[in-house]
């Protein structure tokens, strides 16, 4: 799998090549400015990389030249899988990245690299198509929502599951990670969907998506 | 989002012109008001008038010629100027304070009644210090005495009075004589069988004839009563206004106390980064630095023990994050400075727990400190809202408009609570102003308005 990573920090830079690479990565290009991003991700048509890893803030701007880039990149290769690393998390960034397209999309902390297994866990969702968002955003929404009537109907199980639902895992991570039969996780969730008056759906992605549209509206 | 939006009770100040009679009246009420205070002020005026000539008629006995003998002659004399200097000594100061009470009354009445806004360029008094505000009001008589006598604004408002006293009754009370004269001295008069009044001025007319004088009078006056109280609105104004120096002198003081307090609330902010800074993450470096060296002599003894620690460090470097987070997002929030307020205020109530619509935008963007200062301000507003709150922004003529509603109950105190105070302080380091609208029953709009100059929007490349 061939990654690209877009990071202005050497060490930060260094160190996610790294950890990519030793768990069996290819990391195609790293970049430090957005301008670069782009032009790695668009010249050539026939080698897009599977996932771009992008830090938000870059050069020349430090504003959000990366969140830019990369939209910008998805506008011209569509689908064009990109996972969005912040020091924080902003729910109108969430909603930017969620509103180009459908999947292949991640907003996470850059916290999250420490935990190496999940983050490349997530890196692979999101370049298979999938979603992999914070659980800071999920939470903020949550919180948000939480005097929504349909959302005080939940059970405090069923409020975990969604959460972990709208971060982009599987039926079966969220088993594992509950420590409890896939059977009772898509129980949780099918009661779930009821309750919030959505679609049932076998497709994580779009799993995702109604789950996220629901809490944002 | 639209430009122009309906905001619910959103503050209109213009008082409308009364039409017609009615309007004519309170114009020609309001004239008689003015005169009211122009006698006051006349009558005030007296006090030192007599002292003087009190003064001088004293000098006169003692060294012109009277028919009393020398030592009575003196002794009056002296008497005399002593009644007039302890006159001068009791009453100067309140008469001054009183012709001062007097113009503030007037410029307050200019600008409700007349429209013309007049600015006061008193001189604060001697020992209130601009940035401790901690003056005591006890002064001395001298200091009293010369803190007024050393403030041009006490001679210009003498000078008023005086020209008052002339002017006034031309501009201010000419209306209601005229109705006065042509009800009382004519229609009354006519209606004698009714009640019993002294004869009219023109006796020997027929009543209707009369009638008809009066009634061209109260028509003169209450027409000419709106055109009157205008010029004299002009007149105070003209007199009353600080000059230019004097203007000059506000402006600098408003910015010395301005500048004083934005340093103040800059240095507090600072220690509490500091403090913040110092107990959080500075901590939690120091725990992790502890822990790791500790892994590290563990490594070979003990290599579960070494792991827990190594745990500990990094939970403790991923707490040090998010309290850094917490603390940058106060200081200066990454959404504004990467997209600017219109986007920060539309996060902002992405995030919030309560509904907020934002509606309205900006064509450009402000300087970043005020872009900061309107966001807290918003900030601080939003958490004293109830449920439902609508956010209005738009940059018409140089101002930087931002309206803050709810729906709540209304009834907010500006004076109680120390957050208003302190968004109206921030704001008016950039010359920005803070109105409360909050009558009982609600809904509750704030408005801000900071004059600034946008910049063009950032043209993105890609």
């Amino acid at each position: 799998m061939r990654v690209v990573i877009a990071e202005d920090l050497f060490l930060l830079r260094d160190g996610l090549t790294r950890l990519l690479e030793a768990h069996g990565l290819e990391v195609s290009a790293a970049v430090d400015n957005g301008k670069d991003l782009l032009e790695v991700l668009t010249a050539d048509p026939s080698s897009v990389p599977d996932v771009a890893v992008v830090d938000v803030r870059l050069p020349p701007t430090f504003t959000d030249e990366g969140l830019r880039a990369a939209l910008a990149a998805r506008r011209e290769v569509p689908g064009l899988p990109v996972l969005v690393l912040s020091q924080y998390v902003e729910q109108l960034y969430a909603r930017e990245l969620l509103a180009c397209g459908d999947g292949g999309i991640g907003y996470l902390l850059k916290d999250r690299v420490f935990d190496s297994a999940q983050f490349v866990d997530a890196v692979r969702r999101v370049a298979a198509g999938g979603t992999a968002m914070d659980p800071e955003v999920i939470a903020r929404l949550l919180a948000r929502n939480s005097g929504d009537g349909a959302l005080a109907a939940l059970s405090p199980r069923e409020r975990e599951v969604l959460g972990l639902m709208a971060e982009g895992r599987s039926n079966a991570a969220i088993a594992q990670r509950l420590f409890v039969s896939e059977r009772a996780v898509a129980k949780h969730t099918a009661s779930i969907f009821l309750k919030l008056g959505l679609q049932p759906s076998d497709d994580d992605n779009r799993r995702v998506l109604a789950v996220l549209a629901y809490l944002g509206r | 989002m639209s430009g122009t939006v309906m905001i619910p009770g959103s503050p209109s100040h213009r008082s409308a012109q009364r039409p017609g009679v009615r309007g004519d009246i309170i114009a020609a009420g309001r004239g008689l008001a003015f005169g009211g205070l122009m006698l006051a002020g006349l009558g005030l005026l007296l006090v030192p008038v007599i002292a003087l000539i009190l003064v001088g008629l004293g000098a006169g006995v003692v060294i012109g010629a009277t028919a009393l003998p020398g030592i009575q002659r003196a002794v009056l004399g002296l008497l005399l100027i002593l009644t007039g200097l302890l006159m001068g000594r009791l009453l100067m100061l309140s008469v001054l304070l009183a012709v001062r009470r007097l113009a503030i009354l007037t410029r307050r009445l200019a600008r409700e009644w007349c429209g013309v806004p007049i600015a006061e360029a008193y001189l604060p008094p001697p020992g209130i210090g601009i940035v401790s505000g901690t003056g005591n009001g006890k002064l001395s008589f001298r200091q009293r005495l010369w803190w007024l006598a050393s403030d041009p604004a006490t001679w210009r408002d003498l000078l008023w009075a005086t020209m008052n006293a002339v002017v006034g009754w031309i501009l201010a009370l000419l209306p209601a004589m005229l109705v006065g004269v042509g009800l009382i001295g004519f229609i009354a008069p006519t209606l004698r069988h009714v009640i019993e009044i002294p004869p009219p001025a023109f006796p020997g007319n027929s009543p209707a004839v009369l009638i008809l004088i009066g009634t061209a009078f109260v028509t003169l006056g209450l027409a000419a009563a709106p055109w009157l109280l205008r010029a004299y609105g002009g007149f105070a104004g003209a007199m009353l206004g600080p000059p230019g120096q004097a203007e000059l002198a506000l402006r600098v003081r408003h910015l010395a106390q301005t500048r004083a307090e934005t340093l103040d609330s800059g240095a507090a902010e600072i220690r509490r980064i500091e403090r913040d800074l110092h107990d959080g993450a500075q901590a939690r470096l120091v725990a992790m630095g502890m822990a790791l060296s500790a892994a590290d002599e563990l490594l070979d003894a003990n290599p579960a023990a070494a792991r827990a620690l190594l745990t500990e460090a990094r939970d403790a470097s991923a707490k040090a994050l998010a309290e850094l987070r917490a603390l940058v997002r106060g200081v200066h929030p990454p959404v504004l400075a990467d997209r600017g307020l219109a986007a920060a205020i539309q996060a902002l109530a992405l995030d919030s727990r309560l509904k907020v619509d934002v509606l309205g935008s900006l064509p450009g963007r402000p300087q970043p400190p005020v872009e900061s200062a309107a966001y807290f301000a918003v900030c601080e507003l939003l958490a004293n809202v109830s449920k439902h709150a609508w956010i209005d922004m738009r940059y018409e003529h140089g101002l930087l408009r931002v309206d803050v509603a709810d729906d709540g109950h209304g009834g907010a105190d500006p004076a109680a609570g120390t957050g208003l105070h302190g968004i109206e302080r921030r704001l008016a380091a950039f010359d920005g102003i803070l109105a409360l609208n909050s009558p009982p029953g609600g809904p509750t709009v704030v408005t801000m308005e900071i004059p600034c100059a946008l910049s063009s929007p950032k043209t993105s490349s890609c």
